[in-house]
């Protein structure tokens, strides 16, 4: 498969991830050999295969809804990037 | 000492022989040594390891000492370990100190365990060759020019160079028992759901597997012995009743049958590690046991598999590294949007990049069904191979690698290549099975060989049993490299 720079533009937007051209680039021939060593499995023929997305066939656990974290904000925004006033701060999205 | 095992270290430290501070600074004097031309660790933290080694004697004064108490074990740096800088290998989490601890260094804790320091890695487990790490690559103690493997290379590297008693590593596609193979040692990756994955930097969450690194098969059994276990805070966590891992370890493998995969020993495999593997097949013979041929005909696939799922989950995973709450913020950014991009792109290195990409791709729209749903199918027809499989054997064996350690830069510029490096290792993470490698000879340039050792669902104890026997009639895993001072 063989993706082309705009593809590659548009995948990083989506992931959020800042790319300049010579990134680009690379990237377009890196993916497109990945995404070829991708393609030997869409000729298998899965028809009537049930997907699998954990090893074991468990049912969600439930539990009892009850606060079973104490609060550590002090503790957890000392990490943060930017606080204030006990907020995380980014710039503005609503003028 | 160092060559002590930690069943040894545990009746020295009982007998007051040694105490664990002074076993502690034995360690970290060596990692003082050692380090700056290895880089196994990213983080040390004297101080507090010397606390818990004062802590562990205390126990062990008061006689309330459990097997691992003031044990000396370095964690991949993948765990969060309270007030530890936890890195995961990458620049966005290169200041962030840990506010908290995951269930299995909790586990650590408890047993009166110290945390000597934290592993390098692959940037968040990406790699195969530790190349990735934002702090640098490892080198092998074996061969200073070649790679330790990865992602748990720090880990590889600190058990061979006797950095440390054991340690930690994780395995998503092969990160525990390729990196065991190419350092000469012992790794064991639990079947799916054994080890809480509570305060473990997630990368591909229905593959990542925490599990024990060591020198031998009855060292791995007792860190097994205090890993495992239920815990309520990781929804795929099993309810099991707790085991003891080394209850199997002396039974003799008379009857033993093993099935080698004959997609394992193709022409892909390096003849120095054929011969290897063949040896170790010879020796089970001796030792009782009998060789089933079988057949793991969509194991062939499992890399293509692999290259979809894990990328698909760790780009939903990595979406929280955003510049907000934690980790690294780009210094200049116009809007909100130009923030978690830059933030994210001077953050991430390449191969995490291309991994959240291949991610973002597969799952965008138009592209589920043909990609990641394909993809689960598949993994349902690798599973059932294993499930047949293990109808007619006990264990699967087979190399863990298809070469010995590579040398440092050889497939850096070609990811495919890297990728391919996991084939025999990524099925068994698809599958959810128990995988192990042990030392098994010494292969091009002596550097070691890996065998692997594949059980069925919750077979980690007879897969333990069978490397320990192994062990007992083989000296490879007692060798040491040279130039690490032992």
């Amino acid at each position: 498969m063989s993706l082309t720079n705009a593809d590659v533009l548009k995948i990083a937007s989506l992931a959020r991830i800042a790319m300049n051209e010579t990134e680009i680039e690379a990237a377009r021939s890196q993916l497109s050999g990945i995404f070829d060593l991708i393609a030997e499995m869409q000729a298998v023929d899965t028809q009537g295969v049930t997907p699998m997305s954990h090893a074991q066939d468990v049912s969600q656990r439930l539990r009892e809804d009850m606060v079973t974290e104490a609060d550590q904000r002090e503790l957890f925004q000392s990490i943060a990037p930017q606080v204030e006033a006990g907020l995380y701060l980014v710039p503005q999205v609503i003028e | 000492m160092l060559n002590s095992s930690l069943a040894q270290l545990g009746a020295a430290l009982h007998a007051r022989k040694i105490s664990s501070v002074e076993l502690t600074q034995l360690y970290l004097d060596r990692i003082a040594a050692h380090n700056p031309s290895l880089n196994a660790y990213i983080t040390t933290n004297t101080e507090t390891s010397l606390a818990q080694a004062r802590q562990a004697d205390l126990l062990l004064a008061n006689g309330n000492a459990k097997p691992l108490t003031g044990i000396p074990i370095a964690q991949k740096d993948i765990f969060c370990a309270k007030g530890w800088r936890t890195t995961c290998g990458s620049k966005i989490l290169e200041n962030f100190i840990a506010p908290y601890d995951a269930h299995v260094i909790e586990q650590f804790n408890n047993a009166g365990a110290v945390n000597l320091g934290k592993t390098n890695m692959d940037e968040f487990a990406m790699g195969s060759s530790n190349e990735t790490s934002y702090f640098g690559p490892v080198n092998n103690p074996w061969d200073s020019g070649a790679v330790p493997g990865g992602s748990s290379g720090g880990a590889a590297c600190a058990v061979a160079a006797r950095l440390c008693a054991a340690a930690t590593g994780t395995d998503t596609g092969g990160s525990i028992r390729q990196p065991a193979a190419l350092c000469g040692i012992s790794g064991l990756k639990p079947t799916y759901g054994v080890c809480s994955r509570y305060g473990m930097i997630a990368f591909a969450s229905s593959l990542d597997q925490a599990g024990p690194m060591g020198r031998s098969a009855e060292d791995l059994a007792l860190l097994l012995n205090v890993m495992a276990g239920f815990d309520e805070r990781d929804s795929t966590s099993l309810q099991r009743a707790k085991e003891d891992y080394a209850r199997d370890l002396a039974r003799p493998l008379n009857g033993l049958r093993i099935g080698l995969p004959k997609e394992f020993f193709t022409e892909g495999m390096g003849s120095d590690v054929a011969k290897a593997v063949d040896a170790a097949i010879a020796e089970f013979k001796k030792l009782g046991a009998t060789i089933v041929d079988i057949s793991l005909p969509n194991s062939r696939l499992s890399v293509p598999v692999y290259y979809v799922l894990a990328p698909a989950e760790a780009s939903s995973n990595l979406s929280r590294f955003d510049g907000v709450r934690y980790g690294y913020r780009a210094q200049d950014y116009a809007d909100l949007a130009d923030m978690y991009e830059k933030s994210r792109a001077q953050g991430f290195g390449a191969e995490v990049k291309r991994r959240i990409m291949i991610g973002t791709y597969v799952l965008s729209h138009g592209y589920y069904d043909a990609y990641y749903l394909q993809a689960q199918k598949l993994r349902r027809l690798i599973a059932q191979d294993f499930a047949d499989a293990f109808k007619q054997c006990d264990v699967i064996m087979g190399p863990t690698s298809p070469s010995t350690a590579f040398k440092l830069g050889e497939k850096g510029d070609d990811p495919v290549q890297m990728y391919l490096s996991d084939i025999y290792t990524i099925a068994v993470n698809l599958a959810g099975l128990p995988g192990m490698s042990v030392p098994c000879g010494f292969g091009s340039g002596g550097l070691p060989v890996g065998l692997q050792i594949i059980g069925d669902y919750f077979a980690e104890a007879r897969m333990l049993n069978v490397a320990h026997q192994y062990q007992l009639s083989t000296d490879h895993h007692d060798r040491a490299p040279k130039n690490i001072g032992v």
